[in-house]
């Protein structure tokens, strides 16, 4: 019981923060768009059908709603650098809440802007000639909100070992765009250097992106686009299995790390 | 085991690699006093407090408060002690009484009790009417009460004060003051303070001294200004060497020369001062006198003054948030 109210209270105050904060969110949501439209609108005549049926806007389109939930969530571990930066995670270390209940709340909150985050960029699908038929979503919201709860947790990890915020804008570079960029949003992965395979096969971001992928553009384009490892192509279950241990790793770390911060 | 120290602190020992912070200290706090550490930047206080606090692991040694062990029982430990940190530690995105709220969840404060209280304290501290303002539009000093006020929310035993006037003005700080003692005589609240400001060391009961840290002295205000001896008179001549060699050879009396100044303790000095106007061959440009305070009582017991040191730490201090303000933006 006060696990949970210490997870809530933690929660709810990032969003609360958040809320507060509502023109940085509109300016996340920028980014991405601007990607769907420039990049979209550019490469599509020029690249022609990727799949049956899928130009690259389409194409591109889940890959943006995974990097966006994918960075909002990195990123939510810098709410932590900037409680440590301005004295709040001293009020919260103190405090009689486990640091395991710390540590849960701030993932959840992170994974909660996250989701919203991708729901808003969703809104935009038929702008880009897609149609989500209302059975997709009951799969796909579940499906973000664990790889927004799962990335959430390293970039809180990451976050709990970093102490300034110079440090962390340089671990978000050299972590975050390399895994977005190797992860199949902008382009499939299944033609590409052997070097880049390995990397592209060992980022939990590609199997991310891919369930994503999978339920918005329907079972038959998958098949054309979707990762294989070793002859077998991944499905949307098996991805998540990796998504999910991943994520309980990465949890599993920052209540560690939490746990024995002084 | 007397049941009234609220703290105890045993063969404490705090080792970072090669710096020995605190040394082997051991002291006892009785339930309600106010009870002050006191000592040059850098001394260990800030260290002693974030391990009583829980905040950081003690090398060897142990404490124990409100009969709980600041190892073992960390949780208990934390719901029995407010804070206000030396350093701001408030959500400034969020108004007053969101932070207060906040506050009121992770310390278990019922629900039923909640409203109450936070007006109860944010009244206390006269906030209440900014209740609905974020906190980044509040002054300094408003925001030290703020935090005052956060840190009663929960009625602690035992209340820690990390330097809670630095950098406020002497307005504001007799105001602080004044809360802090009304508190303890209405809620029985134990105040443990540190501070390098003599005058606020004055309101304790009990006052230890740090240098080093080790524990250099341990008693009420009164009892430690006592070991100084008297008054002080500060003398200043035209040739104070001279001056320094004629008192000694006079009056057996050993004084301190600093800056173009000698000083010494002396009893009954209002008496002395017209036989030295008197007697003394060098010429006498300034004399006074006055009572001891406790930096005297610090001077005496290190060699070295506090105030020096103060004026350096607050310095820092300024340096330091100037640099977090031009990072903000």
């Amino acid at each position: 019981m006060n696990h949970l109210r210490g997870i809530y209270t933690i929660w709810y105050r990032d969003l609360l923060r958040v809320w507060r904060d509502k023109l940085r969110m509109a300016s996340f949501l920028a980014f991405p768009l601007l990607f769907l439209v420039v990049f979209g609108s550019g490469l599509s005549s020029t690249m022609g059908m990727l799949a049956p049926g899928v130009d690259f806007s389409k194409f591109m389109f889940p890959g943006i709603i995974g990097m966006t939930v994918l960075m909002t969530s990195f990123m939510s571990g810098v709410s932590i650098v900037w409680d440590r930066e301005f004295g709040f995670l001293k009020e919260v270390l103190v405090a009689p809440v486990s640091r395991v209940a710390v540590a849960a709340g701030k993932t959840l909150g992170g994974a909660t802007i996250a989701l919203i985050q991708g729901c808003l960029i969703l809104l935009f699908a038929p702008l880009f000639g897609l149609t989500l038929s209302p059975g997709v979503l009951p799969q796909l919201l579940p499906t973000m909100f664990l790889v927004a709860c799962a990335l959430s947790a390293m970039g809180i990890f990451l976050a709990s070992l970093i102490k300034s915020l110079e440090a962390h804008q340089a671990v978000v570079q050299l972590l975050m765009f390399p895994m977005i960029f190797l992860s199949g949003v902008f382009f499939p992965v299944d033609n590409v250097p052997a070097w880049m395979n390995v990397l592209v096969k060992i980022n939990p971001a590609t199997y991310s992106v891919d369930p994503i992928r999978q339920l918005m553009l329907g079972p038959e384009s998958a098949s054309a686009l979707g990762i294989t490892i070793f002859g077998h192509t991944m499905t949307i279950g098996e991805d998540l299995m990796i998504v999910a241990g991943f994520g309980l790793i990465m949890i599993i770390l920052a209540m560690w790390s939490f746990g024995s911060q002084e | 085991m007397p049941k009234s120290h609220i703290i105890e602190v045993k063969n404490l020992v705090k080792k970072y690699a090669k710096l020995v912070a605190v040394n082997d200290i051991s002291f006892a706090v009785e339930e309600g006093e106010v009870f002050g550490l006191l000592g040059p930047n850098g001394a260990g206080k800030t260290t002693v407090i974030s391990i009583l606090c829980t905040l950081s692991k003690p090398t060897s040694g142990g404490a124990s408060i409100n009969g709980f062990d600041i190892v073992r029982q960390r949780s208990q430990v934390r719901q029995s002690i407010g804070l206000v940190f030396q350093d701001p530690s408030l959500d400034e995105q969020l108004t007053a009484l969101e932070n207060l709220e906040f506050h009121s969840r992770v310390y278990n404060v019922p629900a039923s009790v909640r409203k109450e209280r936070i007006e109860q304290v944010l009244g206390m501290v006269e906030l209440w009417e900014r209740r609905r303002d974020i906190v980044k539009t509040f002054s300094g000093g408003m925001k030290r009460r703020l935090e005052l006020a956060r840190g009663l929310l929960h009625y602690p035993k035992v209340l820690f004060l990390d330097e809670p006037t630095l950098g406020l003005d002497p307005q504001t700080r007799r105001r602080l003051w004044e809360f802090i003692l009304n508190l303890r005589q209405k809620e029985g609240t134990t105040v443990f303070l540190t501070t390098h400001y003599m005058d606020e060391a004055e309101y304790a009961d009990h006052i230890a001294v740090m240098d080093y840290g080790q524990l250099i002295a341990l008693d009420n205000p009164e009892r430690l200004k006592g070991t100084v001896g008297g008054d002080v008179i500060n003398l200043s001549t035209v040739d104070n060497q001279k001056a320094q060699a004629e008192l000694k050879e006079r009056y057996q009396i050993q004084a301190g020369s600093d800056n173009e100044q000698l000083s010494f303790e002396i009893a009954n000095g209002d008496r002395f001062i017209p036989t030295l106007i008197r007697e003394l061959d060098t010429e006498i440009s300034s004399i006074s006198l006055r009572r001891p305070t406790l930096d005297d009582v610090f001077l005496k017991l290190t060699g070295h003054r506090l105030r020096d040191e103060a004026a350096k730490g607050e310095l820092k201090d300024i340096v330091r948030q100037l640099g977090r303000r031009q990072r903000r933006r």
